[in-house]
């Protein structure tokens, strides 16, 4: 009998069967559950294109065995957008045109919602650049990624201001 | 990647008793899964311990000393507000390290045992007495980022870890179980140097598991004056090519006390005691600092075409007592452990 784990996908429960402990959670993602929006750049933790959220947290989906996911809440790009509306990454992206081919922008974007719930990097430049340092662009739209991660801080925070109010 | 079988005891009892030659523990697996890919490690046994319950608090003892759960993620440990307070330079260290998605999942007791970044020990094609003992060093041909203290003739290979060297510098211990009981080893006699057996690589024995790590209530008295900074490639995300930890305990205008560890040189975090006991007592100043980076160095020897890195661990080190003689920043630059940050003390002796 396969080992099996259950978690909840993009807010969606699913149980699955793994036949081999070697499958990633990025492999898993990309050639079983039909969900290619995660990209595989070097596989080895270097360039940040597989990056998605566990549990809310971004992590190297390359680096991570499907099977230690047992009760996870993974969140990839295909469900950032809630009902069809952009996420305020998504849009600040688009509006800072912080993107040229477009491959590592998944990953760019959920590592930008992963740092913008840390609260580490604020609207600061510099900090923004550090944070965002393990996600690699060889279009080289780091200025606009910049911006958009600054834009998009800026219209999510107000927004958690109103929600604790 | 060779097949293995995977296992996820519920507890450290359950662990210990599953562990068996050929098998490796998996923590966060930003170091393994890694290794695994290419080949470099090839375990038979997968045991993951990220289930196992009671590793992953960080708490103050009764005694003021800080005990940390060796499953306490990067990020978690250098966001803890004991640790910012307490231990400002570990928090620079692991926030230096690696890039955010990394320290999410990477845990204490992986950072501890994480592998070094030797290329040929990374290729399992390339001769590599640490990874395939008795092959010989490819790596002694080339050697540019190599070792500078402690290297043998059979490996010349750094450590790669950033948090090791403050740990080092303030006595850290790691607490460890395995099936003859609990014992504790000094951070600083944890990594071994490689010698004749550079496949030995830590003072655990087969089956031993980290549980923690403790930083004792004196490294707290270092706080007001302690930073690392790290040299390397770019500005982040790059491991160093020379780090150093540098903390004093400052009393009436004089040195009470200093630590100091250096990173990226050695197998090992390499503590630099004779350039502690040159600095106590002593009313600090810049020419003071060099003459402690001198006798950091004293010892030092490239091992291949690397005589630059000794000049530029010297200049890391004198730069480290410095910048922690300016005192600890209130808030954590922007660029964690840089020389680039744009901080009033680091423009004070650029």
């Amino acid at each position: 009998m396969s080992p099996s784990i259950s978690l909840t996908l993009n807010g969606e429960a699913r149980d699955i069967a793994l036949d081999d402990p070697r499958v990633t959670l990025l492999d898993l993602l990309r050639e079983r559950l039909a969900l290619p929006g995660t990209k595989k750049g070097c596989d080895r933790g270097q360039c940040g294109a597989c990056t998605v959220l566990v549990n809310g947290r971004r992590v190297n989906s390359c680096l991570t065995l499907a099977l230690t996911l047992d009760g996870a809440e993974i969140t990839t790009i295909e469900g950032l957008a809630a009902d069809g509306t952009l996420h305020p990454v998504q849009e600040a992206f688009i509006e800072n045109d912080a993107f040229q081919c477009g491959y590592c922008t998944p990953g760019q974007i959920m590592s930008a919602v992963g740092l913008i719930a840390e609260g580490r990097a604020g609207d600061d430049p510099e900090r923004i650049r550090e944070g965002m340092s393990g996600n690699i662009c060889r279009c080289v739209a780091y200025h606009g990624i910049t911006l958009a991660v600054q834009d998009a801080t800026r219209s999510m925070t107000p927004l958690k201001k109103e929600d604790a109010a | 990647m060779k097949r293995f079988d995977f296992i996820q005891p519920a507890t450290i009892e359950d662990a210990l008793a599953a562990w068996e030659p050929g098998a490796v523990w998996l923590g966060g697996g930003t170091n393994i899964v890694d290794l695994m890919k290419t080949g470099a490690m090839q375990p038979d046994k997968v045991i993951d311990i990220t289930r196992l319950p009671g590793l992953s608090e960080i708490e103050t003892l009764p005694d003021g000393a800080i005990r940390i759960g060796s499953l306490v993620r990067n990020s978690d440990l250098a966001d803890h507000p004991q640790i910012a307070r307490h231990a400002p330079m570990v928090a620079e260290a692991l926030l230096a390290g690696a890039s955010g998605q990394l320290r999410n999942a990477a845990t204490v007791g992986g950072n501890l045992m994480q592998r070094t970044r030797c290329a040929y020990f990374q290729d399992p094609t390339a001769a590599c007495n640490r990874r395939a003992p008795g092959t010989g060093c490819d790596a002694a041909q080339a050697g540019d980022g190599m070792a500078i203290l402690g290297w043998s003739e059979a490996c010349i290979a750094t450590n790669p870890s950033d948090f090791c060297v403050p740990l080092a510098a303030l006595d850290a211990v790691v607490e460890v179980q395995g099936p003859e009981g609990a014992r504790e080893i000094p951070v600083a006699a944890f990594h071994l140097l490689p010698g004749d057996t550079p496949d030995r690589e830590t003072d655990l024995a087969p089956g031993e598991l980290i549980i923690g790590v403790r930083l004792p209530a004196e490294a707290t008295g270092f706080a007001a004056n302690a930073r690392y900074l790290k040299v390397r490639d770019r500005t982040s995300y790059a491991f160093a090519m020379t780090s150093a930890a540098a903390a004093l305990r400052l009393e009436d205008g004089r040195i009470a006390e200093a630590r100091l560890a250096l990173g990226a040189v050695a197998a090992k975090p390499w503590r630099a005691t004779e350039a502690e006991a040159l600095l106590a007592g002593q009313a600090p100043d810049d020419a003071l600092f060099d003459r402690a980076a001198e006798a950091a160095l004293a010892g030092a020897a490239p091992s291949g075409g690397n005589a630059w890195k000794i000049d530029l661990a010297r200049r890391t080190t004198a730069r480290s007592l410095r910048m922690a003689a300016a005192g600890t920043p209130a808030e954590m630059p922007a660029l964690p452990a840089s020389p680039f940050g744009h901080s009033a003390e680091d423009h004070a002796h650029a």
